[in-house]
C-alpha cells in the first residue's frame, strides 16, 4: 500500500510521525499528570483538589488521544457501509435472521438520530420487517464506537466487550419481540400507505470510493465528531474529577451498590429523559464506579441514557404512534434492567 | 437553478446549507436556495438517511455533508 507520488510518500510519512507522537504523548500521560500536579502546580498529595486535578490532567488528553484514534478508524470502516446498502442486505429478510444481522449492522452503519426517520420510512417501505428495524434503530445509538472505546480505555477490554455483546442482545430481543407482537397498526398510516405503493429508494450520489476518500471519511469524523463532542468530554471529566477527588470512597454503595435491589430500575428510569452523547456520560460512569457503585447499576444507567433518548422519541413520534413509543421504550428499557441485575449477580 | 436542501434541523444540515450558500456566493451563480424540514416532504425525495441535497429535482447527495469542492463541481456541472 506504500505510495508511488511524492505527495503521497510525504503524507505516509507525516502519518507515521503523527501515529509515533500519539504513542509518545499517550504512554507518558500518566507521569505528565503527576508532574503537572505535584511538581508544577505544587498541590500536596493526597488532598481533594489534587487527587482531582491529577484525575483530570490524566484522562482528559488520554480520552481525547483514544478518541480521536478510534473515531478515525470506525470512519474508515464506515465508509464501507452506507444506509442503502444496509437496506438492501435486510430486505425481505425474515425475522430472527434479519435481528442478528441488523443489530450487527447498526454498530457500522453511519447513522445520527435526526436521520432515524428516513431510515425507518425507507426501511419499512422496502420490506425490512418491522422488528428488524427496530433492532437496528436500537443498535445504531447504543453500540456506538465512542462509547466502546471509552469503555475500552477507561475499563479495559472485558467491560468494552460486556457493553457491546449485551448492548447487541438487547438490540436483537427487543426487536425480535417487537416483531412478534406484530404492532404494525401503531405504525402511522402514511407510512403503510407507502409501503403498498412498493417504492424504490433513491440513492443519490454512490461512487466507488478510492482509499484516500476513505482517510478523508475517517478525518472527516474525527474533524466533525471530536469537534462536536470534546467540550462534553471535557465536561464529563470534571465531573467524574470531582467525584473522584471529593466524594468518600464508598459514597455510592449504599445508593447504587449491589445489595440495592431498587437501583437497577430507578437508574434505568434515571437515564431515560436523560440525553447525553457516549463521550460525557462515561467519566461519570468511571467516577461512580471508583466510589462503589455496582457495575450492572452503572452500565444499565449508561446505556438508558445512551440508547433511550427521550430527543429521539419526540422525533420517532413523526411516524410511530404513542403505544408502540412506549412499547419500544419498555421492551428496550426492560432489557437494559434485566442486563444490569444479571450483571451484578453474576460479576 | 433550484436547490433543496433536505434536513430536520440537526447541525449537519445547518452546516450542508451554509456551505451551499458559500458555494454559491463564491461562483456568483444564483439560485433559489429552499431548505425542507418536514418530514413528510423530505420522505418524497426517497433518501434513507439527512441531510440531503437536490439540485433541479435530482438527488446528488444523502446522508452526509459533501465538501465544498464535491457541491461546486454539482453546481457548476448543473449551470452549464
Amino acid at each position: 500500500m506504500k505510495p508511488s507520488s511524492p505527495r503521497g510518500r510525504l503524507r505516509f510519512a507525516l502519518t507515521l510521525a503523527g501515529a509515533a507522537a500519539w504513542a509518545l504523548v499517550y504512554l507518558n500521560l500518566q507521569a505528565f499528570s503527576r508532574w503537572f500536579t505535584y511538581a508544577l502546580l505544587g498541590l500536596r498529595e493526597g488532598r481533594h483538589l489534587s487527587s482531582a486535578v491529577e484525575f483530570f490532567v490524566f484522562e482528559a488528553p488520554k480520552v481525547l488521544l483514544l478518541l480521536a484514534v478510534v473515531v478515525f478508524g470506525v470512519g474508515l470502516v464506515r465508509s464501507f457501509f452506507t444506509p442503502e446498502h444496509t437496506r438492501r442486505m435486510l430486505a425481505g429478510r425474515r425475522e430472527t435472521a434479519g435481528n442478528v444481522l441488523a443489530s450487527l449492522l447498526g454498530v457500522v452503519t453511519p447513522f445520527c438520530s435526526c436521520s432515524a426517520v428516513p431510515l425507518f420510512i425507507g426501511f419499512v417501505t422496502s420490506g425490512v420487517p418491522l422488528g428488524v428495524t427496530f433492532s437496528f434503530l436500537i443498535s445504531a445509538p447504543m453500540v456506538n464506537e465512542v462509547a466502546l472505546v471509552l469503555l475500552f480505555g477507561l475499563f479495559g477490554w472485558k467491560v468494552a466487550a460486556l457493553y457491546a455483546g449485551t448492548g447487541l442482545l438487547i438490540a436483537f430481543s427487543a426487536g425480535w419481540v417487537i416483531g412478534r407482537l406484530h404492532l404494525e397498526r401503531w405504525v402511522e398510516p402514511w407510512i403503510l400507505e407507502l409501503r403498498q405503493a412498493k417504492r424504490e429508494t433513491s440513492v443519490g450520489n454512490e461512487p466507488r470510493l478510492a482509499w484516500k476518500d476513505r482517510v478523508g471519511f475517517g478525518r472527516d469524523a474525527v474533524r466533525d465528531i471530536v469537534g462536536r463532542v470534546w467540550p462534553f468530554v471535557l465536561g464529563g471529566i470534571a465531573v467524574g474529577a470531582a467525584i473522584h477527588g471529593y466524594v468518600p470512597q464508598n459514597f455510592m454503595a449504599s445508593i447504587m451498590g449491589r445489595s440495592a435491589w431498587w437501583a437497577v430500575p430507578l437508574a434505568v428510569l434515571f437515564g431515560i429523559p436523560m440525553y447525553s452523547n457516549a463521550a460525557g456520560i462515561i467519566p461519570i460512569v468511571q467516577a461512580l464506579l471508583g466510589k462503589g457503585a455496582a457495575l450492572g447499576t452503572v452500565l444499565a444507567f449508561m446505556m438508558s441514557v445512551i440508547g433511550l433518548s427521550f430527543p429521539e422519541m419526540v422525533i420517532l413520534r413523526k411516524v410511530l404512534k404513542v403505544p408502540l413509543l412506549i412499547v419500544f421504550a419498555s421492551v428496550v428499557g426492560l432489557g437494559i434492567m434485566i442486563v444490569g441485575y444479571v450483571f451484578n449477580a453474576v460479576l | 437553478m433550484e436547490i433543496k436542501i433536505l434536513g430536520t434541523g440537526c447541525p449537519n444540515c445547518k452546516e450542508l446549507e451554509r456551505r451551499v450558500r458559500a458555494v454559491l456566493a463564491g461562483l456568483g451563480v444564483a439560485a433559489d436556495v429552499e431548505k425542507v424540514t418536514d418530514i413528510q416532504k423530505i420522505t418524497e425525495f426517497k433518501i434513507l438517511s439527512t441531510p440531503g441535497l437536490v439540485i433541479n429535482g435530482r438527488v446528488v447527495s444523502s446522508g452526509r455533508v459533501p465538501r465544498a469542492e464535491e457541491i461546486r463541481d454539482w453546481i457548476r456541472g448543473t449551470a452549464g
